[in-house]
């Protein structure tokens, strides 16, 4: 009888075991933060180190895989990692104050769990001080349960990084001394007779006056400059190379690590074929060469034919240099190296046309050329506006400019030789069907703005420190227009959850981004869903204006007891359901999967919008504060 | 000694700034810049001439605590001298506001409030427009600009201009009412570094008016020509 009762046990045991996310595989991994003496430039300098190295170790990991990351720091000051581009609860963001999280004080070691649902090329990196510009950062690849779907021969992560010989607080205090400190492009005066001789003295002289009667500098393209551009944390003599047979196929993982650095990257002789951007999968297009913002990740495919070494060169937009790597058929090879190309200087373009017309959220697109063919109409799902449509306060369109930089711009002129294909944003298209193809119901404005006298940079005019954050309701389905008031270009990311860059593509097609650069004077939307719940930080990537203030918060409606006294929660989730109680006729619950509202509020139902995410409210809900609201 | 009490106020300030403001990354941290230029020469008087100019703040973007110091040395002696400490107050993108105090222990111990603004104008020109008032009750205004040109990346050569008006005679200063004096100058310097640039400084000096009367009627020329070598050093 007992025997009987511990074998109905055990079957029972096993049925909930394999049922339950215990069992899914733990990868367990050991981080140590510390400072240490490294050599990259010939000067030995105190900076950080993980695990010994500059980068970190890539951490490898399958989607479903519960990770455990154990992160000791060995430093004097605190410190923290985040895992950009993670889906993953806020309190293991790693952003020190956001949801919780203490950060790493010195000498602790903090456990990050959360379980994989993703997979792609990602990075991590740390969120305190400017410990970033220091070498803490390093690359995470997760594999999707099933073996890539493109198969290749080779895999290799190509993380760039900007390498500097002073410490990264170091330059955030000289860039306020001076926002020219490290700017040694400024105009001279034999650049204004240049300028006298070719164009005459009155076009040279009203020019200057221009950039004079705005007190800025059309040679500001980069903040920072005197960095080694590091490949895999070798410099360009140092070579990092990456091994092939002729006729193989390369995933290359491109990781923009930089502080600072927007590069402009090439294989010359190779085409590249873009299959997947910010770790998420895109339809695959080939290019000559792409734009590649801080923070941002593509993967390319290459499939060199011929035994011979072909250079990998990544140059900044400022061309100071080049990141470096080399593929080629054995060790000790390199390729030809391409000539440094010449920095284009910032246009009146670049100041955007809504620099005269403040309050004039639409002033940018309405001013520029439409181009209706590109935009597809049947593609915006028809079915889904008619679903939202009682929406009160939804918004029209997006921002109408689907690729990176204004017409007329310097700052998008690559100075790329004719015939040749730079990868643009309007040009990636999600590789699956997008989940929540909802209308925005509302459309939050973000202005980027900067003082460059005083090295201040805001998001709606504010640093972070004097503004409030941008609350979302669970489940709701948002725009955000980016307007670029200045002359830079700033990457901007979301934590937590992926944004939809309206690019022109249908809404089915739109590419997932972490980071969407934002060219100078221009203006660019996104669309989020707001299906994760916590605290993210949502700012400029470029670390320096991070620092200086150019970040906020998004709160999505935290659902448990110490946020939402239940009496309040009930009522308003009542009052969503009566708000969408007219489609439920609509609804088609054989496509319901309950089973999959389990772990994927980002894997949504796409042909019921708005109700799914009613459920999945409710299913969030369970799981965070333990109400049972059964549905 | 006063010297020494002017480098305790920037130390205290140090100190008590830097702890309270400690974690504000994003936007909230304290910075500091100082600059300090230090140089000898003499004028077309042929008498040797020895100045420093000091000029910095302590503070987040918003509020600062600003010192100013300068003086002159001329043959060993200390003919002007001046210690400045004011709440700087930024108002606008390219300007501060500010308020404070100004010590003079040469040519006059004296003691001024201190009313200005500072920031950058239209066309680069870094402006300093300050009104003082003694406490003997005597107002007087300076002003000062000073622009840069890139003769390379490193050798860069600065103009600078300088005039002072009086709303009254003071005759303890020997200026009368008016525009007392001005300079104008040319400092051209090599930036080894932002944080260290040997520069020569030539500048010609005037004195207006009444000021420059009582300046003849005392034997003086109302007008010389500096010239200096010196050192720049940011920190």
């Amino acid at each position: 009888m007992i025997k009987h009762a511990a074998k109905m046990l055990a079957i029972v045991g096993l049925i909930l075991g394999f049922s339950t996310p215990a069992l899914s595989r733990v990868q367990e991994y050991s981080l140590v933060i510390d400072k240490e003496i490294v050599n990259i430039t010939g000067k030995p300098l105190k900076r950080i180190t993980i695990n010994g190295a500059i980068p970190g170790p890539t951490l490898k990991f399958t989607d479903g895989d519960e990770a455990v990351i154990h992160v000791t720091n060995n430093m004097k000051e605190d410190s923290s990692v985040h895992w950009h581009g993670l889906l993953l609860p806020g309190a293991m963001d790693g952003v020190p104050n956001f949801n919780d999280f203490p950060g790493i004080k010195s000498g602790e070691t903090f456990t990050y769990r959360f379980k994989i649902r993703q997979d792609g090329t990602y990075w991590y990196h740390a969120h305190s001080m400017a410990q970033e510009q220091d070498g803490h950062y390093g690359s995470m690849i997760i594999h999707p349960q099933n073996g890539d779907a493109i198969k290749t021969n080779r895999d290799y992560v190509v993380l760039l990084s900007d390498f500097h010989e002073d410490e990264g607080n170091t330059i955030m205090s000289n860039l306020k001394k001076s926002s020219e400190y490290y700017v040694y492009v400024r105009r001279t005066l034999g650049d204004f007779f240049s300028s006298v001789q070719e164009d005459g003295f009155g076009k040279a002289w009203k020019n200057a006056k221009m950039w004079g009667a705005m007190r800025m500098l059309p040679t500001d393209l980069a903040d920072i400059s005197n960095y080694t551009f590091l490949v895999n944390g070798k410099t360009p003599d140092q070579n990092w190379t990456g091994l092939f047979k002729p006729g193989e196929k390369i995933r290359l993982r491109f990781i923009n690590a930089s502080a600072m650095s927007f590069y402009d990257v090439r294989i010359p002789g190779l085409k590249m074929t873009v299959v997947a951007a910010d770790g998420q999968p895109i339809e695959p297009v080939t290019v000559d060469e792409f734009r590649f913002g801080v923070a941002e990740t593509y993967d390319v495919i290459v499939a060199p034919e011929e035994d011979k070494a072909y250079t990998i060169a990544a140059e900044p937009i400022d061309r100071t240099g080049f990141a470096l790597a080399t593929l080629a058929p054995r060790e000790g090879m390199r390729g030809k190296i391409p000539e440094q190309r010449s920095m284009s200087l910032l246009t009146m373009a670049d100041m955007g046309t809504h620099h005269n017309m403040s309050g004039m959220v639409h002033g940018a697109h309405s001013m520029r050329a439409m181009d209706h063919s590109k935009m597809n109409h049947t593609g915006h799902n028809m079915d889904s506006m008619n679903h939202t449509s009682h929406t009160t306060n939804t918004t029209g369109s997006p921002a109408k400019d689907f690729v990176t930089g204004v017409p007329g711009s310097g700052w998008a002129n690559a100075n790329m030789p004719a015939g040749q294909k730079a990868l643009s944003y309007e040009d990636l298209r999600y590789a699956g069907i997008q989940k929540d193809q909802r209308m925005p119901e509302h459309e939050i404005t973000v202005r980027l703005g900067g003082n460059m006298e005083r090295y201040i940079w805001t998001l709606n005019g504010k640093k972070y420190e004097d503004s409030g954050p941008i609350n979302l309701n669970y489940g709701e389905r948002v725009r955000l227009t980016f307007i670029n008031d200045t002359m830079m270009a700033h990457p901007m990311h979301l934590h937590g959850m992926f944004v939809q860059l309206e690019n022109g593509q249908p809404m089915s097609k739109l590419p997932n981004k972490h980071t969407v650069i934002v060219a100078p004077g221009d203006t660019y939307s996104v669309l989020l869903t707001a299906d994760e719940a916590g605290e993210w930080a949502f700012h400029c990537h470029l670390l320096y204006h991070m620092m200086a203030g150019m970040m906020n918060k998004v709160v999505v409606a935290r659902l448990d007891d110490t946020q939402v006294p239940v009496q309040s929660y009930f009522p308003r989730e009542q009052k969503m359901m009566d708000h969408h109680k007219h489609q439920m006729k609509n609804m088609d619950h054989s496509k319901m999967d309950h089973a999959q509202m389990h772990h994927g509020n980002h894997d949504m139902n796409s042909d019921m919008p708005a109700m799914e995410r009613s459920a999945h409210t409710t299913q969030q809900q369970d799981r965070a504060g333990g109400y049972n609201h059964a549905h | 000694m006063l010297i020494k009490k002017f480098m305790l106020v920037a130390l205290c300030a140090t100190i008590l700034a830097t702890p309270a403001f400690a974690g504000e990354e994003h936007g909230g941290a304290v910075y500091h810049t100082f600059r300090l230029e230090t140089g000898m020469g003499g004028t077309d008087d042929s008498a040797g001439i020895a100045d420093w100019d000091f000029d910095g703040w302590i503070g987040t973007d918003e509020n600062k605590l600003w010192l100013k110091s300068e003086g002159e040395r001329e043959n060993g002696v200390t003919n002007q001298a001046e210690f400045w400490a004011m709440y700087s107050r930024n108002i606008n993108t390219f300007w501060d506001a500010q308020i404070g105090i100004r010590h003079d222990t040469q040519s006059d111990a004296l003691t001024y409030g201190v009313i200005g603004f500072e920031g950058l104008a239209p066309y680069f020109f870094e402006t300093a427009v300050h009104l003082f008032v003694s406490e003997d009750g005597d107002v007087h205004a300076r002003i000062r600009q000073e622009n840069e040109f890139l003769i390379t990346q490193k050798l860069i050569t600065q103009p600078y201009m300088e005039a002072n008006l009086f709303a009254q005679d003071v005759l303890e200063l020997e200026v009368g009412a008016g525009l007392s004096s001005a300079e104008l100058g040319l400092q051209t310097r090599y930036e080894f570094t932002r944080g260290f640039a040997p520069y020569v400084d030539l500048k010609y000096e005037r004195k207006f008016g009444k000021t420059s009367s009582i300046a003849k009627s005392n034997g003086e020329d109302n007008d010389t020509v500096v010239g200096t070598v010196g050192v720049k050093w940011v920190f």
